[in-house]
């Protein structure tokens, strides 16, 4: 109230011209600077809405103890067996998982009305969309590392070492960052968050556990073993397991990172195409 | 250079069977407030959404500026600002910060966008406000931070959708006063509003819009002209006299006479003002007790009315998306 009460903006139509006279125009920002900048917008929000981090931090853990404790005995033998061969699978499971997220946020930004600002913008067009998967690239950072340490905790030792764990996080990254463009493109034709999350749950619901996450495909009957070889995320899950148990990586590592960029060609192509005319 | 800031050809966009917009021909002079005048529904957002390249026309084309709306966009977009009918700020970042972001969108490096920011801020009155979150904001803080927005760098032509929808009055003349210190500035403003009082305040020039349609175009006082010289505004003492009151003043007046929503007002549009004293006459020859006769200049609402067959603010028509 006290802001209210003391502007007066009969007197300052003076200085509204002062302000727009003085403002020269800078010159043109270019796709890096304005996509960090929609970035750093991401950070900005996590600042003023902390909340938005429950997902990040509660979910990877509760995913890791439940699995952990709840299949260790049955698949494995032991819990400290199992750890071994889930750990790096759950941490790919907990990105991929809140990779949707994205999608009902930017519904959110779409229905708000501020995404119609952003488009008006002089700048290049993927920007908005680049800089919020880059903003969501520092969530799953988070989450990646908080289900690395829980892992750690109740006994995982990966034989890669730091530098192993790192590099697959960084996979993991890669492609959870292409993932996020599906989701953008189905926040643009779908016109409520709630259809986007059920449409994305839906998706994720094969890919995640139609692999090889949980359990060795040889378990498994002909139908679902064709269908998990055929799972991009298989052989993301085996390139991520590969680096963090320091052992040689296979062709899976090309696969993982075609089909990210795949994903990104197709889904961002038609992503900006619904862009220009959205819904 | 064009001196046309807005030149349109059949611009049309449709929306399932719906013409939101209906083939649409505009042609809008720089400097000064263009007014659209039309009720919820009639397309007045739709039409300003392609001007400023939110979506493409279905048919027809729109030149801003010289630029083509959809092959010449970026060029657009580098001259105009826009600001929405909701909120065109992240709600969830402070004052500060926003115009920080849209100062940086915009090519200020480092400290520069603050500053900028800052002075945004100042001149708007908001510098109290600067550290708040958007969300925390009055409704009058709120327009102005949405019009502060726009302005980071100059536009030559700036669209306002309804920029006053939903304030009070003092937050609304200060609005008002915005938008005159722009155009004393220098830029162009398009202004789409359903209050016909806001239109005649501040448009230099209005097109009336009518689901999707211009169905009237001129100065406010020229389309009070094109309904007649005069509006009479007679009020009834009783309701009940207001039949009989009505076929008197028909009579008299020999022009239709229109029953309004008010259920003791008759409103009648006046070609010839000489008949008006010999109707007064009749009227209290036929014993019809008076409580307001009035003469003058009819208002848009009457304007609207008499353009439409039906009122302003029969919001009939949904908005389309």
């Amino acid at each position: 109230m006290s802001a209210e009460t003391k502007a007066s903006v009969a007197s300052s139509a003076p200085t509204i011209a002062d302000a727009l006279a003085s403002a020269s125009r800078p010159p043109r920002a270019n796709a890096l600077s304005t996509s960090i900048t929609f970035g750093w917008r991401a950070l900005l929000k996590i600042k003023h809405v902390p909340e938005q981090l429950f997902d990040v931090t509660v979910f990877p853990v509760m995913m890791t103890l439940l699995f952990t404790y709840l299949f260790g005995g049955a698949i494995a033998g032991s819990t400290g067996e199992y750890i071994a061969y889930i750990a790096p699978g759950v941490l790919v499971q907990s990105v991929l998982f809140i990779t949707m997220y994205t999608g009902s946020n930017l519904r959110t930004d779409i229905d708000r009305g501020v995404f119609d600002r952003f488009r008006s913008l002089p700048i290049w067009r993927p920007s908005p969309l680049v800089g919020m998967l880059l903003g969501d690239g520092v969530r799953f950072l988070v989450a990646s590392l908080i289900t690395a340490a829980v892992c750690l905790a109740i006994g995982w030792r990966p034989a890669g070492g730091v530098i192993g764990v790192l590099a697959g996080i960084a996979l993991l990254l890669v492609f959870a960052f292409s993932l996020g463009w599906i989701w953008t493109f189905l926040s643009l034709i779908l016109r409520t968050p709630q259809a986007i999350m059920g449409v994305a749950g839906f998706t994720l619901m094969p890919l995640l556990f139609g692999s090889n996450i949980f359990v060795d495909p040889a378990t498994m009957p002909g139908w679902l073993q064709a269908w998990v070889s055929v799972n991009p995320v298989s052989d993301l899950v085996t390139a991520v397991r590969a680096l963090m148990d320091g052992a040689p990586v296979g062709g899976e590592l090309g696969i993982a990172l075609a089909w990210s960029a795949g994903l990104v060609a197709v889904f961002g192509s038609l992503t900006m195409w619904r862009y220009r005319d959205p819904r | 250079m064009s001196d046309l800031v807005i030149e349109t050809a059949g611009l049309t966009k449709i929306y399932g069977r719906q013409r939101a917009v209906d083939s649409i021909d505009l042609s809008v002079p720089r400097g000064g407030v263009h007014g659209f005048l039309g009720p919820n529904g009639a397309g007045k957002t739709t039409a300003i959404r392609m001007l400023s390249t939110l979506i493409l026309p279905d048919e027809g084309s729109a030149r801003v500026l010289g630029y083509d709306v959809v092959r010449e966009a970026d060029h657009v977009r580098s001259h105009v600002s826009l600001t929405g009918q909701f909120a065109s700020v992240d709600e969830d970042l402070t004052g500060h910060e926003n115009l920080r972001l849209l100062a940086r969108l915009h090519g200020y490096r480092g400290t520069a966008a603050g500053e900028r920011a800052d002075q945004l801020l100042a001149a708007f009155g908001l510098d109290d406000a600067a550290g708040k979150q958007v969300k925390k904001f009055s409704g009058g803080m709120r327009r102005r931070i949405d019009i502060a927005a726009s302005l980071v760098v100059t536009p030559e032509l700036l669209f306002l959708d309804e920029p006053t929808t939903g304030l009070d009055p003092r937050a609304r003349n200060e609005v008002w006063d915005i938008v005159r210190a722009l155009v004393a500035h220098g830029t162009t403003v398009l202004l789409t509003t359903q209050y016909l009082d806001e239109a005649d305040h501040l448009a230099d020039r209005i097109s009336v819009i009518d689901r999707g349609r211009i169905i009237a175009e001129g100065t406010s006082s020229e389309l009070k002209a094109s309904v007649g010289s005069g509006t009479l505004h007679v009020r009834v003492m009783h309701r009940a006299d207001r039949a009989r009151a009505r076929d008197v003043l028909v009579r008299e007046l020999g022009v239709p006479v229109e029953e309004a929503h008010d259920p003791q007002l008759l409103v009648a549009a006046i070609e010839d003002r000489g008949r008006v004293t010999r109707a007064l006459t009749a009227l209290e020859e036929e014993r019809l007790e008076l409580a307001q006769f009035a003469l003058g200049q009819p208002t848009l609402d009457e304007v609207f009315l008499a353009l439409t067959g039906h009122a302003a603010d029969d919001a009939d028509a949904e908005e389309a998306a």
